[in-house]
């Protein structure tokens, strides 16, 4: 959202702002609905898959039929199921790397920002390191230093994208710290703690939302792309990115083994996102800093 | 007769704003009386509200103070207590109101959840008796439907009734001395009397002594017995309401004292 938006936003005569306002939660809405539709599918995963993601069979590269909806890859097995199956690999390193992120982001941006001082600088310089290596090298060589497993890929996605939340909620921070009631809750004798925790981030969270969701989109972007180079989960558990790569050399022949991974990788992706631009709409981010 | 009240010798205050050292308070002496109503006015940056927020070690957020001299609450050099101490004394023995109750209030918690807070923490209450004080403590103000209207968010009250809820706030845990600053003065005349009126009340009521800052003569005329007139850091005259209205000594006053609009006089001569 740039600023001349906002500002004709802003101008713009009542009601308007308030179908604009309707249109935001409706995307929000949307990216809802995706979002609980890949839940269910990754939730439900095993039991909605039509066969074993791992069963080969002698019909490869099957093109789209009734038995096999979105055909077979090189060595028969369904890609429905190896989409459903794999996509719960990519969500799982996904959501759980960016909750250790968010978790190191929340203490470390809190305390740079409520402490102040040396404080602040220290933690964020060293974050500025981290920050200053591109998310993609700095993930490629930490996994190629550690040993592609699902606990290191997560592992690494954390350390990368810590410094963008500990940045978020950091800024937020420094403004709300000095807002009277702040001071006030202060003066009747608040703890830190509470103060933090209650006083100051409850008023600093909406960029954090967006911010979550924006980064939950650049995850999924990145544990895909791993894989895609081999620095994935290990064979032979299914994972998009994985079955990118492998599909890559019959994409002409069978097209829907390429289009198919790459396709649930595009609707994931565009799930965070249109979530985190409704929320930034409905949330005011954009407004608020 | 023993300590007083509240004894503050040679309290000094000095801010570093880059750089440079600002000194903003030049040793003040001063004592208060238990149950006792004190006035202290001055014009904008004179020092008002740094003695208050110094009697509290309360610094503006980003800002380090540094004070000096001391402060004997009670029995107990203030100065000398700890980060943690204060906090505990904050609300439960010295608690404040504030200028602007429109942003003095955390927008995100209902109003009946800030004051059970400050219960469960200062008092040790439980959930549910923080609760039934809480609203006794909203009727008190003159708040109706208190058991409803706990519920609330601030933005669903009025700038007047939310100054009430931050009275409740402050006098929740029966604090012997209040502060209030400037409590008025983001308020409609109409609404101004009504809290000063609640004020009194409760200090009466409550055996409290009250600290009132203002730069508004005409709010501490009925409120207090003495005021003290500061200017520039320094209290430069103080006695009791009567004699510094009919008679103030220094220049200073004289010139605070004309700076008030009357409807009775002719028009101050500089």
């Amino acid at each position: 959202m740039s600023d001349t938006d906002f500002v004709t936003d802003d101008d713009a005569p009542l009601p308007q702002r308030r179908k604009a306002a309707n249109g935001d939660r409706w995307m929000v809405g949307l990216g809802l609905a995706m979002l609980a539709l890949m839940l269910i599918l990754t939730l439900l995963g095993p039991l909605i898959a039509p066969y074993d993601p791992s069963m080969t069979s002698p019909n490869s590269l099957a093109p789209a039929s009734a038995q096999h909806w979105l055909g077979t890859d090189s060595i028969g097995r369904d890609i429905l199921s190896r989409l459903i199956i794999g996509g719960r690999t990519t969500l799982l390193i996904t959501v759980v790397a960016v909750c250790l992120a968010l978790a190191a982001g929340l203490v470390l941006g809190l305390t740079a920002g409520y402490i102040g001082g040396a404080v602040d600088q220290v933690i964020m310089r060293v974050l500025d390191v981290i920050f200053a290596f591109p998310v993609f090298l700095l993930a490629i060589a930490v996994v190629a230093a550690l040993g592609p497993t699902v606990p290191n890929l997560i592992l690494t996605i954390a350390i990368v994208y810590t410094p963008i939340l500990a940045r978020v909620v950091r800024a937020p921070v420094l403004s709300v710290k000095s807002w009277d009631h702040v001071e006030a809750a202060r003066s009747v004798g608040v703890s830190e703690f509470r103060l933090v925790t209650r006083h100051i981030l409850p008023l600093a969270i909406s960029p954090i939302l967006v911010q979550v969701s924006l980064t939950l989109a650049n995850t999924i972007f990145t544990v895909t792309a791993l894989s895609f180079l081999g620095l994935g989960p290990p064979p032979p558990d299914p994972n998009w990115g994985g079955m990118l790569a492998e599909a890559r050399q019959f994409m002409e022949l069978a097209p829907l083994t390429v289009i198919a991974p790459a396709g649930a990788i595009v609707f994931a992706t565009l799930t965070f996102i249109v979530l985190a631009n409704g929320l930034r709409e409905m949330l005011d981010v954009a407004g608020k800093r | 007769m023993s300590d007083p009240f509240l004894k503050v010798r040679g309290l000094t205050a000095a801010f570093t704003t880059r750089g440079r050292d600002v000194q903003v308070l030049n040793g003040l002496d001063f004592d208060m009386a238990a149950g006792e109503a004190i006035g202290i006015v001055g014009e904008s940056g004179s020092g008002k509200s740094v003695t208050a927020r110094a009697l509290m070690q309360l610094a503006p957020e980003g800002s380090s103070i540094r004070l000096g001299g001391s402060v004997t609450f009670q029995g107990q050099d203030l100065l000398q207590y700890s980060e943690r101490q204060m906090q505990t004394l904050r609300g439960s023995q010295i608690a404040m109101v504030f200028q602007d109750p429109m942003t003095s209030l955390n927008p995100t918690m209902t109003v009946g959840a800030q004051i059970d807070d400050m219960l469960r923490r200062h008092k040790g209450l439980s959930a549910r008796p923080a609760r039934d004080r809480t609203v006794e403590l909203l009727e008190r103000v003159g708040i109706h439907n208190a058991r409803r209207r706990a519920d609330d968010h601030p933005h669903q009250f009025s700038g007047g009734m939310r100054q009430r809820v931050m009275i409740a706030m402050a006098i929740s845990c029966d604090p012997a001395l209040l502060i209030a600053d400037e409590p008025t003065t983001a308020l409609d005349v109409t609404v101004q009397a009504q809290i000063l009126r609640l004020l009194l009340q409760l200090r009466e009521d409550l055996g409290m002594a009250l600290m009132l800052i203002t730069h508004d003569f005409g709010v501490i005329a009925g409120m207090v017995e003495r005021v003290m007139v500061m200017y520039r850091g320094d209290i430069v005259e103080t006695g009791p309401v009567e004699r510094i209205f009919d008679a103030p000594e220094h220049l200073y006053t004289r010139a605070l004292l004309a700076a008030v609009p009357r409807l009775d006089a002719p028009e101050a001569k500089p």
